[in-house]
């Protein structure tokens, strides 16, 4: 292919080639770009790929899940806590649709996949045959690059695109389908080199020093500076350049979802999360600051509420890396067009030396308010029914703080993020932008595997662990360490919040039902504990933790706690509710 | 364009809120798929495209699409930046028409005995600035070159005499102030882009975006 640029190493002595089939070359591809861990399920259409893996069990580790959903978050999972590409092997057909919804979230969560689908015969290809969907087609709008091979030798420098494109500028997923002809052809392949330019493709802007400048006398001018973040900074391996940016300026930071963990959570800096379920102080000051940073954050509508009301009255400087969100959703006064590794470090040279006491002190005050009004009740409860809240809490004291958090979508979510402490990087998986429930089951598994040295806890409702509970299989079968932990409250918690604050209590159908987990858990050989007091519950935590291997442990709580603050939709973030 | 401009109020068709056309120059790799990538932007957003060229630009391997879209500039910029954000995407551009030359190709093919016998063949191909381009016993291909207006006219003008086919090509358009483009265009050939083209521009002005 033209577009991809070779460089050659220097020290080529002799030119390696090797007559093999396309299967064997991506394998020695994939090891070639250090691909340690791939999660798949072999089907028809991928077969001669399973085949050849047969001869590399040694060197590449495949786990085979339970639903080609469980592999792709399985490796958004692998991605988020390695910082690597995730490495996905799916069939043609079913096995290429069930990869959409991991797809669109790892799009819009910016993760690096490198997903290789089966497909038909190239001879087949729109004869409607047996397993055949024009993936490429379908997943054109979920994916950050995607292509068909179907021929050999485009192999290596199409995988060489795909694994540049996928970790670099900002990461996304990329999807090549191989044609089952194309797996089985022989062809020479030659010693494999990495791609790192495309002449079409700027992963990293050119910084621009004047708006640096600029943003620089914004940030000394500034009385009321108000820093949020997002996964950019974690992206971008930045997170010693912003915790240098913060305490040079003084300057208190509040993050999204995603940029949870950058940022030590006792960092006297770090005031909390932003957004409809975030802490008081961050989205009411939002609009009282006078100048708004943003690093690595793309302005979500659940992060800045009613777009008309946001932060109007501040002047917004941006740093990103993706020139398509500047401007996107709020506009900026100071663009910085940038990766924040390179950014950061520049504009930390040129602002003040400040400590903006006061102004800090605002954020004090709120967060005792909201420590009164919201969270004793949910971390300290005198009723007798469990909260989220406390087992979260629980769970900072017995793992300090230091394991890695995966969480699902609804209530749990909201509450496990916001109570969780973390003390270093990439601690925090979960499904952010497109909220996918069954997210969080598999997303464990690939966690674990992308650091094994780590403790990883699932933290999962009730409904949406029966969207994936089939990867208890995986775990079972591939012995994964993953401490996995049911907030149940017999509900689909989160919309029946809404339904109970805004549509008049009309329960419809977040009524949900759940088999016996413990028995479920046991089936697959997994300890599993049901609590149910509060006297047992810590208990029964350090028993999970301390379980050698994976272990499931069910907490009964309150049926009807609702999440808060909450900045109701339609409203601005200075109108977040404590009640 | 902040204000409602109305053109015509007597068949409706005005400009609603700043909205007015667009025409979306797009650089690309030649790729199978890219075409789809780029017109999702669009549906996603449920834009209808109102015209859509795209044919290999004067450097080998980079294709060059034309699109027209009536838009307000904000959404079009974001579309623009979309666009660029694409991976087989070397750059994109938009214009107002005021700021191209544009052109629209049509042909229409009539009957041969009708419009000899009654015709005035050729008032209207001097009127039209229609020319012949074949001529058979039994049809005569007309074709012209212009405005969505002038190639309008003369379906009107051939009408009478029984239109059998007509067809219109999209719209292919010359940016005004496009100094240096085909050099930057060549550049691209290269390996290393030169400075300007990987330059930060679009934090520029819109002006000087086009100046590549």
């Amino acid at each position: 292919m033209e577009t991809v640029e070779i460089i050659k190493e220097k020290k080529n002595t002799e030119p390696q080639t090797r007559n093999v089939s396309g299967s064997v070359a991506l394998l020695e591809i994939l090891i070639a770009e250090k691909v340690e861990t791939v999660f798949g399920y072999p089907g028809g259409a991928i077969m001669p790929l399973y085949d050849a893996l047969y001869d590399y069990n040694e060197k590449i580790k495949h786990i085979l899940v339970r639903h080609e959903q469980g592999s792709i978050h399985a490796a958004q999972g692998y991605a988020r806590t390695s910082g690597k590409a995730g490495v996905v092997f799916a069939t043609s057909g079913p096995g290429a649709t069930n990869l959409v919804t991991g797809l669109a979230d790892a799009m819009i969560d910016s993760t690096p996949l490198v997903c290789i689908t089966g497909q038909v015969f190239a001879h087949l290809l729109g004869t409607d045959a047996f397993q055949e969907t024009d993936v490429v087609n379908i997943t054109t709008p979920i994916t950050k690059w995607n292509y068909q091979i179907t021929d050999a030798t485009e192999i290596p420098s199409v995988l060489a695109k795909a694994f540049y494109i996928a970790q670099s500028g900002r990461p996304g997923p990329v999807l090549i389908d191989i044609t089952k002809n194309a797996q089985l052809q022989k062809f020479d392949f030659e010693k494999y080199v990495t791609c790192n330019h495309i002449r079409s493709y700027r992963p990293k802007p050119i910084v621009r020093e004047e708006y640096i400048e600029q943003a620089a006398e914004l940030i000394n001018e500034a009385k009321k500076p108000f820093v949020i973040f997002g996964q950019g900074v974690i992206l971008g391996n930045a997170e010693k350049e912003f915790k240098n940016f913060i305490e040079k300026g003084g300057m208190p930071a509040a993050w999204t979802i995603l940029g949870l963990s950058a940022l030590p959570t006792d960092h006297p800096l770090n005031v909390g999360m932003l957004g409809m379920h975030g802490n008081y102080g961050p989205n009411v000051l939002t609009n009282d600051c006078d100048v708004l940073i943003a690093v690595g954050m793309r302005f979500d509508d659940r992060v800045t509420g009613r777009l008309d009301k946001y932060a109007k009255q501040a002047k917004i400087i941006h740093l990103d890396i993706d020139p398509a969100e500047i401007d996107k959703n709020v506009k900026t006064t100071v663009a910085v067009w940038g990766d924040c590794k390179e950014t950061l470090p520049l504009l930390t040279k040129r602002i003040d030396k400040k400590e903006h006491k006061e102004w800090l002190q605002k954020f004090e005050e709120h967060k005792q308010k909201e420590t009164e009004v919201c969270f004793n009740k949910d971390l300290r409860p005198t009723t007798d029914k469990l909260t989220m809240g406390e087992v979260i809490n629980l769970l900072n004291e017995l793992t300090d703080g230091k394991a890695v958090i995966v969480s699902d979508v609804g209530q749990h979510q909201m509450v496990a993020c916001r109570y969780a402490n973390f003390r270093q990087s990439r601690s925090n998986v979960t499904s952010g932008g497109l909220g996918t429930m069954g997210f969080g089951l598999p997303a464990a598994i690939g966690a674990k595997y992308g650091a094994p040295e780590r403790t990883v806890v699932a933290v999962i409702g009730d409904g949406g662990f029966q969207m994936t509970l089939q990867e208890l299989g995986t775990i079972m079968q591939n012995n994964v360490d993953v401490k996995i932990v049911i907030l149940n409250n017999e509900f689909l918690g989160m919309v029946r919040q809404w339904q109970e604050l805004f549509n008049e209590r009309r329960y419809s159908f977040t009524d949900i039902q759940s088999p016996d987990f413990v028995a479920l858990a046991n089936a697959y050989n997994i300890p599993a504990q049901r609590i149910l007091e509060r006297e047992k519950l810590k208990d029964g935590l350090k028993k999970m933790l301390d379980t050698d291997g994976a272990h499931l442990l069910e907490v009964i709580v309150g049926k009807e706690h609702n999440v808060f603050p909450m900045v109701p939709q339609g409203c601005s973030v200075s109108e977040i509710r404590l009640s | 364009m902040n204000t409602t401009e109305i053109k015509n109020l007597n068949n409706s068709s005005f400009t609603v809120a700043g909205k007015q056309e667009y025409m979306i120059n797009v650089y690309t790799e030649n790729q199978i798929g890219i075409l789809n990538r780029i017109s999702i932007i669009f549906s996603r957003r449920k834009i209808n495209i109102h015209s859509l060229n795209t044919s290999p630009s004067e450097v080998e391997g980079i294709h060059r699409f034309n699109i027209v879209i009536e838009e307000t500039e904000e959404i079009v910029k974001k579309l623009v930046r979309q666009i660029e954000k694409q991976v087989d995407v070397l750059k994109a551009y938009y214009n107002t028409n005021e700021e191209i030359i544009w052109q629209e190709m049509a042909l229409y093919k009539v009957p041969t005995d009708l419009i000899m016998e009654k015709a005035k063949v050729e008032r209207l191909l001097r009127e039209f600035g229609a020319r012949v381009v074949a001529i058979r016993k039994d049809y005569t291909v007309f074709e012209t070159t212009g405005h969505r207006e002038e190639t309008d006219k003369l379906i009107t003008a051939l009408e009478p005499y029984g239109l059998i086919e007509f067809v219109r090509s999209a719209r292919v358009g010359i940016i005004k102030e496009s100094k240096g483009f085909h050099a930057k265009v060549k550049e691209f050939e290269q390996r290393e882009p030169g400075s300007e083209v990987i330059e930060n521009e679009y934090l520029d002005k819109q002006s000087e975006v086009f100046t590549m």
